[in-house]
C-alpha cells in the first residue's frame, strides 16, 4: 500500500498492525470513485467532507494466525497500545496543525494543477481573481482555480532544492523569514483578512515554480536564457501575487454595510502587497544566481 | 549565504531577547512608548504605534524567564559544538550572564 508523504504521517511507525486505519484518519482514498485524479502514481490526495470512516478492526484478523495464546495476547496488547499511542499523537498534532485545514490545501486534481501552473506563468489573461465561497467556507482548489494550494509549492520546493543542488535549509529559512515578516506586518496594520498562516505559506511557495523554470532555462540556454527566464517569471509572479493578495488585503470596493475591512490607511496595505511582490524576484535571483554564473 | 535552521533559531532568539529587554520605566516611557500612554481610541482603530507597544509588552511578559533559560541552553550547545579553550567558554558565560542581567 503506497503511503503519502512522511510529513503528515507521524504514526507510520506504529501503524504496522492496522495500516488502513491510519490512512482513514488523515487521507481518504477516493481514487476508485474518480478515476481521473491520479496525477502521480504514489500520491492520491482526496478531501472527504463526510468524515473519515473508522475501521480499526485490522488487528483481530491477524491474530487468527497465531496458535500460541501468549503470542496472540501479546499481539492484542501491542495493538491496543499502538491504537492508544496513535490517538494521543493525533490529538497532539491536531492541537498544533489543524489537519482538516491541511486537507483543504491538498484537495487538488490534475485539471486544477495545470490551470494553476498556466496562471502562474502567464497571468495576464486571467479575468476573475476572486476566491469563490460556498456558504461562508472557501471552496477547495478542486472547484475554484483561485484558491491557494500547497501541493504545487511542496512539489516544487522538493524539486528545487534537491535536483538543482540548492541548499534546502537556506530556501526553507527564507520561506520562514518571509512568512514571519508577512504575519508581523499584517498584525501591526490590523488587517482583518482571512489569510491564515497556511495561506501565506502557499503564496510564498509559488515562487519555487518560477525558480525551477528559471534555473532550467538557465541550464539549457546559458546565462542569457537565465536572465530572460528570470525577467519573465519575475513579472508573471509579481502580477500573480499582487492580483491574488489584492482581493484579500485591500478593502474591497463592493463592501456591504459599513466596510468590514480594517480602518488603517489603504496605502499602507498597498505597500504591503507591493513589497511582497517585489520581494519574490529578489529572492529568486538570490537563491539561484550562484548556479548560473 | 548559507543559512541553517539552527542559525535562524539563534538569530530569532537574540532578536526576541532584544525586544524583551527594553525596560518599561527607564526607557520606553521616556520616549513615549510606555503602555500607560497607549490608552485611548476605543474604536476599532488601534494604529500601528499602539499595536507595537502591545506587542513589546506581550513579548516581555511571555519571554521573561524563557529567554534567559533558552539563552543558557544555546550557549551551552554552542560551547559544546565549538570545543574551544577555556577563555572562550568564559566569554560565552559572560555574554549570557550579561544578557540575563538585562532582564532585571
Amino acid at each position: 500500500m503506497d503511503l503519502p508523504h512522511q510529513g503528515f504521517r507521524a504514526t507510520k511507525q506504529r501503524a504496522r498492525a492496522a495500516p488502513s486505519a491510519g490512512d482513514a484518519v488523515l487521507f481518504d482514498d477516493t481514487s476508485s470513485a474518480a478515476p481521473g485524479m491520479n496525477s502521480q502514481g504514489f500520491y492520491t490526495p482526496a478531501y472527504n467532507m463526510a468524515g473519515p470512516s473508522n475501521d480499526m478492526q485490522g488487528a483481530p484478523g491477524v491474530n487468527n494466525l497465531f496458535a500460541d495464546p501468549m503470542a496472540s495476547a501479546a499481539m492484542m496488547y501491542g495493538s491496543s497500545l499502538a491504537n492508544q499511542g496513535k490517538d494521543m499523537v493525533n490529538k497532539e498534532i491536531n492541537r498544533f496543525m489543524s489537519v482538516n485545514k491541511l486537507k483543504y490545501f491538498f484537495a487538488v486534481d490534475t485539471r486544477y494543477v495545470l490551470k494553476k501552473l498556466m496562471i502562474l506563468m502567464f497571468p495576464y489573461t486571467h479575468q476573475d481573481w476572486e476566491v469563490r465561497y460556498h456558504r461562508d467556507t472557501p471552496l477547495t482548489p478542486r472547484q475554484d482555480v483561485n484558491a491557494p494550494d500547497l501541493y504545487i509549492p511542496r512539489n516544487s520546493a522538493m524539486f528545487s532544492p534537491e535536483v538543482l543542488g540548492l541548499c534546502a535549509s537556506t530556501a526553507l529559512v527564507w520561506i520562514i523569514i518571509e512568512v514571519l515578516v508577512m504575519l508581523l506586518s499584517l498584525y501591526l496594520l490590523t488587517v482583518h483578512s482571512d489569510l491564515s498562516t497556511f495561506d501565506l505559506i502557499a503564496y510564498s511557495g509559488y515562487k519555487y515554480v518560477g525558480m525551477i523554470f528559471t534555473v532550467l532555462c538557465g541550464l539549457m540556454f546559458g546565462s542569457d536564457g537565465y536572465y530572460v527566464a528570470l525577467a519573465w517569471s519575475s513579472c508573471a509572479l509579481m502580477f500573480f501575487i499582487v492580483r491574488s493578495l489584492k482581493m484579500k488585503i485591500l478593502p474591497s470596493i463592493s463592501s456591504d454595510s459599513m466596510g468590514m475591512g480594517s480602518n488603517s490607511k489603504p496605502q499602507l496595505r498597498l505597500y504591503i502587497t507591493v513589497a511582497t511582490a517585489v520581494f519574490q524576484p529578489i529572492i529568486i535571483y538570490w537563491l539561484t544566481s550562484h548556479l548560473v554564473r | 549565504m548559507a543559512f541553517t535552521l539552527y542559525s535562524l533559531i539563534q538569530a530569532a532568539l537574540l532578536c526576541i531577547n532584544a525586544v524583551a529587554v527594553l525596560h518599561e520605566e527607564r526607557f520606553l516611557s521616556k520616549i513615549g512608548w510606555g503602555v500607560d500612554q497607549s490608552v485611548g481610541g476605543f474604536g476599532d482603530e488601534p494604529g500601528i504605534k499602539v499595536q507595537l507597544m502591545n506587542l513589546i509588552r506581550s513579548v516581555r511578559t511571555v519571554m521573561r524567564g524563557a529567554c534567559y533559560f533558552l539563552l543558557c541552553t544555546f550557549s551551552h550547545f554552542r560551547q559544546k559544538m565549538a570545543k574551544k579553550k577555556n577563555y572562550v567558554t568564559f566569554y560565552q558565560f559572560f555574554y549570557v550572564f550579561n544578557l540575563g542581567l538585562c532582564h532585571i
